[in-house]
């Protein structure tokens, strides 16, 4: 049985890695004795596939993992049992049947939404966002690859100054698995330090 | 400057983002418990002065978390010492150390209780205290500072901590932690001095005030004697230990990052009866108690459900003494086999039946099989009591081998007493015949492990009295193993010379050794446990500063009437059986399991009384028969 679960990262689990957010959920599926697959062989692996990878530091109400159960077990149970053991800072909002034959999540995805706050005042968000938006190319190096950051860039927009008086951005980015762009480096070339600020994903967008 | 748990957690906002491994810092995993701060009296901090990532892989604190946080009247949370990245952040900001679970800084505790399991975290102590913003001696401490208490094996020799440190707790800590809390917070509500309170907790049984005693030096800088500067003190300060072994603990805090060990810990039994001459855990844990098998499943039972970690350690000093091992395999095995959990059984003995067991517990996720034969001829595995024919070993090696394991790891000791270079080469021939033994098996695909340490000789064991190897030594003996065994099949692994030092200086250090460890932390040393932090320059630099040669405490041979800076602190095993079985290392004549028979070591007369209102398996020494005495003598509970 292949399930697909949407859950929030949160407080102190955004420090948790994605090879350590694994490691988290098989111990809840083993805390919880809901029968989780192992692949074959040598070194079975838990049948455990995430979205796509939130870097470190990062929240998100947004994540998506699909898992294989052994048996065909209600939905509203699996949530239930989930929930009671879950970690702080992981919390399931939806959980529903997937069929098997679905492609690999990951080859899905295809863009996801970002909301960044500031944690201090930049008078010039604007005119700084600006010149992103009006540059053609933004040139970037990654693991001495060059690539051009803007050409990630899908959507950017000013939010209202929330209540606790914190600039806010949202932007998406493209999430395929040969392009994605990253928020840090975004944010790296407004100048901004990835340090004073928040980022919350907000929603990961699919293909079909 | 007073800085909330608040002030931290903003500063923490920006910072972590920053840092290799955030997680270390944040706390908030499954199990941990946060208790509102005004609800309880005695709030106490248990920190383990190195990361994280090794801290949250230690039992002791473990048991000490759950038992505490089982009290209504008092709070534990964890503090370790912050990488070195973290701490230049913390001290740039200005956060001071702080615990995971509430981000209270360890200033505003009642109580920080130190592990310390070796020697090489002394100088992360001072640091985190400095961290703290707490004074380090324990004479500039006030009522308004907490109080500071360690434990720990390496504390069974306090003394190059004695200035630092307000109590140790010597031995086991499952009922003292009790006595302290109770005590602490009897003092705390009649607001009377520091001192008191360090003297009522002086007669606790168990418990060591240094403060309250003094040393006094011959010409030649070895002890005259220990004197009690108040008379409540204990003297000897006898080791503390359950009579039987608690409920183990249940609700291990599941970390969100990775640690060391990533287990369940169970132990099953504390305690050994083989003797081995250079082991300081089997001096100083005796007697042999054991769990039983019921008690081991149920906990294993309720962690798995509470933790969900995938793998189990039974953890002893050794495993093939367990009374009912195979009856534990097997249960296990039948419980836990196909959920994907790796069992693990470490210190087995070197025998076929190890490799039956072992074959039980294969499951997808063994690795190599451990072997410590320590030292490579018969003749000297009886000098260091830890005999095994050359011929098992050959023959075990191949049952590893053929029944499918393709990695053996083999541990040995260089430095033993009177070891020549013949003995050391004997390793190098050992280990090869090892091989080959894989060879004969399974061919090429055999590998073979091998990790070489060096010998210190440990205070409260046989061979206290005699000297360490030499730079020199050492340094040729690992030249013959590196020459040796260049090999495709074999992976060596060594101990480097300058942590063997430090450990040997520090483990038989008195308390002149309490100056040259604040100095050595004032010249930058931290993290002496970690080869590649160490700062040998910041220790020798401290000796040469106070002018004391280190060799003193590691390159001299002890007379057999010199009172050792630790004769104090009694484990229960009497120094004269100590001696006797130094000399018996002469000859060499091996003594065997005790379990056999009785060598009469002392435990027993020490803790008759105990062993009296615990009769039966619960212990592996024999029964005392003789009627309890009425009064007068102070017993250890």
């Amino acid at each position: 049985m292949r399930i697909r679960i949407t859950f929030s990262k949160l407080e102190a689990m955004r420090f948790t890695g994605h090879l350590d957010l694994f490691r988290s959920w098989e111990r809840t599926f083993r805390r919880s004795g809901l029968p989780l697959a192992y692949s074959q062989g040598f070194h079975p692996q838990p049948r455990l596939n995430l979205a796509c990878a939130l870097p470190l530091g990062f929240t998100s109400d947004c994540e998506i993992l699909d898992v294989w159960l052994e048996d065909v077990i209600d939905l509203q149970q699996i949530n239930r049992e989930i929930s009671e053991v879950l970690p702080p800072g992981l919390e399931i909002h939806d959980v529903k049947i997937i069929d098997d034959q679905f492609p690999a999540l990951q080859t899905q995805v295809a863009s996801a939404v970002y909301v960044i706050t500031f944690l201090d005042n930049i008078p010039d968000l604007c005119d700084r966002l600006l010149r992103i938006e009006s540059s053609e190319h933004l040139l970037r190096k990654r693991r001495d690859k060059t690539y051009d950051l803007r050409s990630l860039i899908e959507q950017m927009a000013c939010l209202p100054v929330s209540e606790d008086g914190n600039q806010k951005l949202r932007i998406r980015l493209s999430a395929r698995e040969s392009a994605t762009g990253r928020p840090e480096e975004l944010l790296d070339e407004m100048g901004i330090k990835f340090e004073s600020t928040r980022v919350y994903r907000e929603m990961i967008i699919f293909n079909c | 400057m007073v800085v909330t748990p608040a002030d931290i957690q903003i500063k923490l906002e920006r910072i972590l983002p920053t840092v290799q491994k955030p997680g270390r810092y944040t706390g908030g995993e499954l199990n941990q418990v946060i208790k509102p701060w005004d609800s309880v009296d005695v709030h106490i901090a248990l920190v383990f002065p190195d990361i994280y990532d090794i801290g949250m892989s230690n039992l002791g604190l473990a048991i000490l978390y759950e038992l505490i946080n089982q009290r209504s009247d008092a709070l534990a949370e964890r503090g370790y010492v912050p990488w070195i990245d973290m701490e230049a952040e913390m001290r740039r900001t200005g956060i001071p150390l702080f615990s995971l679970e509430s981000k209270h800084p360890l200033n505003t505790f009642d109580i920080l209780g130190f592990s310390l399991p070796y020697e090489t975290l002394y100088t992360n102590v001072l640091n985190a205290l400095d961290l703290a913003g707490i004074p380090m001696a324990s004479k500039d401490r006030n009522e308004t500072y907490p109080l500071i208490i360690a434990g720990g094996h390496a504390t069974f020799n306090p003394e190059p901590m004695y200035k630092f440190v307000d109590v140790f707790v010597i031995g086991e800590g499952e009922q003292i932690i009790h006595e302290i809390i109770d005590t602490y917070q009897a003092w705390k509500s009649s607001i009377s001095s520091r001192l008191e309170l360090l003297v009522n907790l002086s007669s606790i049984p168990g418990l060591y005030v240094p403060s309250l005693y003094q040393v006094k030096y011959k010409s030649d800088q070895t002890i005259d004697r220990h004197e009690q500067l108040n008379e409540q003190a204990n003297y000897p300060i006898i080791k503390r230990i359950v009579p039987h072994l608690p409920p183990p603990p249940t609700h291990f805090i599941v970390p969100n990052i990775e640690t060391v060990h990533n287990r369940i810990p169970v132990e099953i039994m504390r305690g050994c009866t083989r003797g081995c001459r250079f082991c300081h855990a089997g001096m100083v844990s005796r007697p042999v108690r054991e769990r039983s098998v019921n008690e081991i499943i149920q906990a294993i039972d309720e962690s798995l459900k509470n933790t969900g970690f995938e793998e189990i350690g039974l953890l002893s000093l050794s495993s093939s003494d367990y009374t009912h091992i195979t009856e534990l395999v097997k249960t296990v095995t039948e419980k836990y086999c196909g959920k994907h959990l790796g069992i693990s059984l470490p210190s087995l003995r070197i025998d076929s039946f190890s490799v039956d067991i072992m074959e039980f517990l294969k499951d997808s996720r063994y690795g190599g099989f451990t072997l410590a034969p320590e030292a490579a001829t018969e003749h000297m595995r009886n000098i260091i009591n830890k005999p095994v024919s050359t011929t098992q070993l050959l023959e075990t090696a191949h049952q590893i081998y053929s029944r499918g394991w393709t990695t053996i790891k083999l541990y040995f000791m260089i430095g033993h007493p009177s070891e020549t270079l013949q003995d050391v080469e004997a390793i190098a021939d050992l280990c090869k015949a090892v091989l080959l033994q894989g060879h004969h098996a399974i061919g090429h695909r055999a590998k073979l492990n091998v990790g070489i340490s060096t010998f210190i000789p440990k205070a409260h064991t046989p061979f206290q009295w005699v000297s360490c190897d030499t730079v020199d030594q050492i340094l040729a003996k690992q030249d013959i193993l590196k020459r040796e065994l260049r090999h495709r099949e074999i992976k060596l692994s060594w101990t480097d010379q300058k942590v063997t030092l430090l450990e040997a200086w520090l483990s038989r250090g008195d308390r002149r050794l309490a100056d040259v460890v604040f100095r050595a932390w004032q010249n930058g040393a931290k993290f002496d446990a970690w080869q590649d932090q160490l700062k040998f320059d910041a220790w020798t630099n401290a000796f040469a500063f106070y002018q004391i040669e280190p060799s003193f405490y590691s390159h001299r041979e002890r007379k057999s009437d010199e009172v050792f800076p630790w004769d104090h602190i009694n484990t229960g095993v009497r120094k004269k059986y100590l001696l006797q079985d130094f000399q018996l290392s002469l000859e060499p004549q091996i003594r065997s399991d005790c379990r056999k028979q009785c060598y009469a070591c002392g435990i027993l007369p020490m803790y008759a009384d105990l062993r009296r209102e615990n009769p039966g398996d619960a212990w592996s020494c024999p029964e005392v028969k003789s009627p309890p005495k009425i009064a007068g003598r102070k017993t250890p509970v």
